[in-house]
């Protein structure tokens, strides 16, 4: 079972962006990929104030991911803890992940022509922090979630 | 090797505190302070290093070298731009005297600096953007409170109801304020909001008035009037500390929430039903006086009215209401040294001080120094040193201001960005970004009043200095060696530091330094002499005012209706936007590229928009228009279009940004003596504009 999840609190959320660019900034990508978004839906009215619901989407680390089959260099990797990132030293950029992808999540680096994607900056999972843009998110809106199962 | 380091963002003027970790000069991770902010920073603050990246800035100072506006520059070495400043600041000195000389800064806690160099050059005309911003919303707290606008901060967190009259918080992001308004709402506070149109911080409100453009003023004066019908309102701070309160009885009679329900086009219900929560929650209930209400005709007054219903909610000095900032003699700690060279006793070029008594004399008030252009009395203006000061882009009719600025033998911009004033100015003269320079030690006043320091993180990637340095330079060259007795800013520090028991090491635990650990507050029974007016009270009446000729409770007058065809423009923020500075930034110009107009649906059906549609928008006489995407949307009203401020540049060096979307201040044509005799501010909202479906969308294709 995927260890870890990020969870957005819509109360909290004031869709301002935050999170794509320190996303961006942590993984120094330059203009192009974006490896989480914010959206939002149409307005409608709830107790005579319009409201909307924000979104927010990274990688969904699939428990049984056809990004990582189908990589022909195996750079596409799922770890124990469920996070599934891709090795940049094999990546050769074909991007056949993306095409395996139902929502197309890999996208390209056209600085390093590699695939990328979120891997919960799994970097700094590893040395006990939270990844970037919950780290950062402006209003705290932003949780990193450790899942446990239910009995 | 890896560095981190405590430093304030300069992405825009809230100016967060952040912690940057850096390895070989560059940043490797950045977010607010932890011990202030929890890590949050906004989209603007994690951009900041793309910033330095940018090749799209100036990167050396630049001389003209061609005529004005052209956008043709000549690379120069620092030594020759400060003798160029130099000679031509003597030269205009000996000719027309140091008063012709007008410096403009965009504010904030290091102007200080910026104010004595031009004092200790000899000029009084020292001055801001406010005239453009917060000018309305001080000067009303002035005549009421005998304090300005910072004259009380917000104890959000504690409070039960926040009301905003368009202040778009959540767009506008002071990231501890907006932190301290979702706790709020967390613990079950109640936020109203009122605005033309549904924005982020009113998708937060528990109750949103969507109100005609232009009757804000309207609105309060109906709360007030329901307010003190209802005598929701503490009586005993109104005897103790105002005076008026009866007049202002007297006045309000006509103003009924049946009357504001019509004119502001709310329902009367609603109106009467948010009195009901005030009188739950008062005192806890803080009406946000504004911030940019240079805006509406009677916008100083819309002010004076919210700043009289808190003063109705008796919320002064109570936790979870206004709260008066602290400063370190309130913590029996000694302040730091500050370069405060005295305002030579020369009448200001602005008028203000002799010709309007009535405004603060700080930084006057910018958009009257045209006149003066103009009509050299009383006595020319031959130079503008513009810091950080973009005139073109916050002031209305930068064609009209160009007309006036070719009258002056010297026009300076020192900035970090090539900015649209810069553009046309002689000299550029590019500062560090604020991850590359030091500033000095600031007092944060506060319920817990700290020192705050900005460090350089990285070495500057241009040919770049820090603000400190270019003064410096430029005033030993001017004989005023003596106003700026250091020569590093480690030596700055120390004399800024010298009265106080700390040192600069003091920063390094947390970035700032704190100077109480507890909340200071006063005895809420024991205000007197907190409010500096004649009387010493909160004057509803102001003597201030009645000395002008200026009524304190004015008399509503209703907005006009844009003619048919036209629309009032109404222009805010977007919370990856600090206007025009960062449009430019590749990383945020990513996310949002371009602006659009919004529009009401019903307006737009009438005109034959959709949404997505290209529509030209056109100044009242039409000399000026810019082509952008319809937004058509439900919750604006019919009569206001809205676009976002910071668009539509003209510099051919900043490619990204080069003609996208439009420019709110260029449709303001022959808006800048558009301007409140009262409050002093312009008054940006009195524009319409026209709207066209344009001919550019397409509707098939003939080329291959």
């Amino acid at each position: 079972m995927n260890k870890y999840m990020i969870y957005l609190n819509g109360k909290r959320c004031i869709g301002c962006h935050g999170c794509e660019v320190h996303c961006k900034a942590n993984k120094n990508l330059p203009v192009g990929p974006q490896l989480c978004e914010i959206d939002h839906s149409v307005m409608v009215k709830v107790k005579s104030v319009p409201k909307t619901e924000f979104t927010f989407r990274s990688c969904y680390h699939c428990e049984e991911p056809f990004c990582a089959p189908i990589c022909p260099t195996n750079a596409m990797i799922k770890r124990e803890d469920g996070i599934v990132y891709i090795d940049q030293e094999k990546c050769i950029g074909c991007m056949a992940c993306a095409g395996a992808c139902p929502w197309t999540i890999p996208q390209l680096n056209p600085e390093t022509k590699k695939a990328v994607k979120c891997d919960y900056c799994m970097d700094r999972v590893d040395a006990g922090l939270r990844p970037a843009c919950v780290t950062k998110c402006t209003t705290h809106a932003l949780k990193f979630v450790i899942m446990q199962e239910v009995v | 090797m890896t560095k981190s380091v405590y430093s304030i963002c300069g992405m825009c003027t809230v100016r967060c505190p952040i912690r940057v970790e850096t390895e070989n000069n560059k940043v490797t991770w950045i977010e607010g302070n932890q011990h202030l902010l929890g890590g949050a920073l906004c989209a603007k603050g994690s951009a900041g290093p793309a910033m330095i990246a940018d090749k799209e800035r100036p990167q050396q100072p630049l001389i003209r070298d061609g005529a004005r506006g052209s956008g043709r520059w000549k690379p120069v070495s620092w030594p020759t731009a400060y003798d160029y400043i130099a000679d031509k600041l003597k030269n205009i000195k000996s000719e027309y005297g140091p008063e012709s000389v007008v410096l403009s800064s965009r504010g904030g806690p290091w102007q200080g600096m910026y104010k004595s160099f031009i004092h200790g050059f000899g000029s009084p005309n020292y001055t801001n953007h406010d005239s453009t911003c917060g000018r309305n919303t001080h000067h009303s707290s002035l005549s009421l409170n005998g304090v300005g606008r910072k004259g009380f901060v917000y104890d959000i967190k504690n409070a039960k109801h926040l009301v905003l009259f368009g202040r778009n918080m959540f767009s506008s992001l002071r990231i501890a304020e907006n932190l301290q308004t979702l706790d709020m709402l967390d613990n079950g506070g109640k936020l109203t909001y009122v605005d033309v149109r549904q924005t982020i911080t009113g998708l937060k409100s528990t109750r949103f008035f969507q109100v005609r453009p232009g009757t804000d003023y309207a609105l309060a004066l109906g709360m007030i009037h329901e307010i003190i019908r209802r005598e929701a309102y503490d009586s005993d701070f109104i005897d103790r500390y105002v005076t008026g309160f009866d007049e202002l009885c007297y006045f309000v009679e006509q103003y009924t929430p049946a009357w504001a329900a019509k004119e502001c086009g709310v329902r009367e219900k609603a109106i009467k039903n948010f009195v009901d929560e005030v009188l739950e929650d008062m005192p806890k209930v803080i009406f946000h006086p504004g911030w940019n209400l240079s805006r509406y005709k009677d916008s100083f007054y819309a002010a004076r009215a919210l700043h009289i219903l808190n003063i109705l909610m008796g919320n002064i000095e109570q936790k979870g209401g206004l709260i008066i900032p602290k400063g370190p003699g309130d913590c029996g700690k000694k302040g730091i040294n500050a370069i405060d060279i005295p305002k030579p006793d020369i009448k200001r070029g602005d008028g203000v001080g002799w010709k309007y008594k009535h405004f603060d004399k700080g930084p006057g008030l910018g958009h009257l120094f045209f006149p003066t252009m103009e009509s050299e009395d009383p006595y020319p203006i031959k130079a503008w040193i513009s810091m950080r000061n973009d005139p073109f882009s916050c002031m209305p009719d930068p064609k009209r201001q160009e007309q006036y600025f070719d009258k002056c033998d010297l026009l300076v911009s020192i900035d970090v960005h090539y900015s649209e004033f810069g553009w046309f100015s002689d000299i550029i003269l590019p500062e560090c970004t604020y991850l590359e320079r030091d500033n000095g030690i600031c007092v944060q006043k506060g319920p817990k009043p700290r020192f705050g320091r900005r460090q350089k993180v990285l070495e500057p990637e241009n040919d770049s200095k820090p603000s400190w340095e270019i003064f410096k330079n430029l005033a030993d060259r001017l004989g005023m060696e003596d106003y700026f007795p250091f020569n590093s800013i480690e030596e700055y520090w120390k004399w800024q530091l010298e009265p106080t028991d700390y040192s600069v090491k003091d920063f390094e635990e947390k970035g700032f330094i704190s100077l109480s650990d507890e909340v200071v507050m006063y005895d809420p029974e024991k205000l007197d002499g907190q409010f500096n007016t004649p009387s010493g009270k909160i004057e509803i009446l102001s003597q201030k005012l009645d000395k002008a000729g200026l009524p304190s409770l004015k008399e509503y007058v209703s907005p006009l209706r844009p003619p048919k065809g036209m629309f009032r423009l109404v222009y805010g923020r977007s919370a990856v936007h600090t206007h025009g500075h960062t449009v430019n930034n590749p990383l945020l110009n990513e996310l949002m590229p371009k602006n659009s107009l919004w529009i009401n649906v019903k307006a737009a059906n009438k005109l034959g928009i959709t949404h997505g549609d290209l529509v030209d928008v056109s100044s009242e006489d039409e000399s000026y228009t810019g082509t952008v995407e319809a937004n058509v949307v439900d919750y604006i009203h019919s009569e206001a279009v809205y676009m976002v401020h910071g668009f539509g540049r003209e510099i051919s060096r900043q490619t990204r940004c080069l003609h996208a979307g439009i420019s709110d201040q260029k449709l303001m044509v022959n808006k800048l003596d558009d301007w409140d005799q009262a409050g002093g501010a312009i008054n940006l909202c009195e524009v319409f504009v026209i709207v066209r479906r344009s001919v550019r969308n397409p509707k098939r294709r003939v080329e291959l």
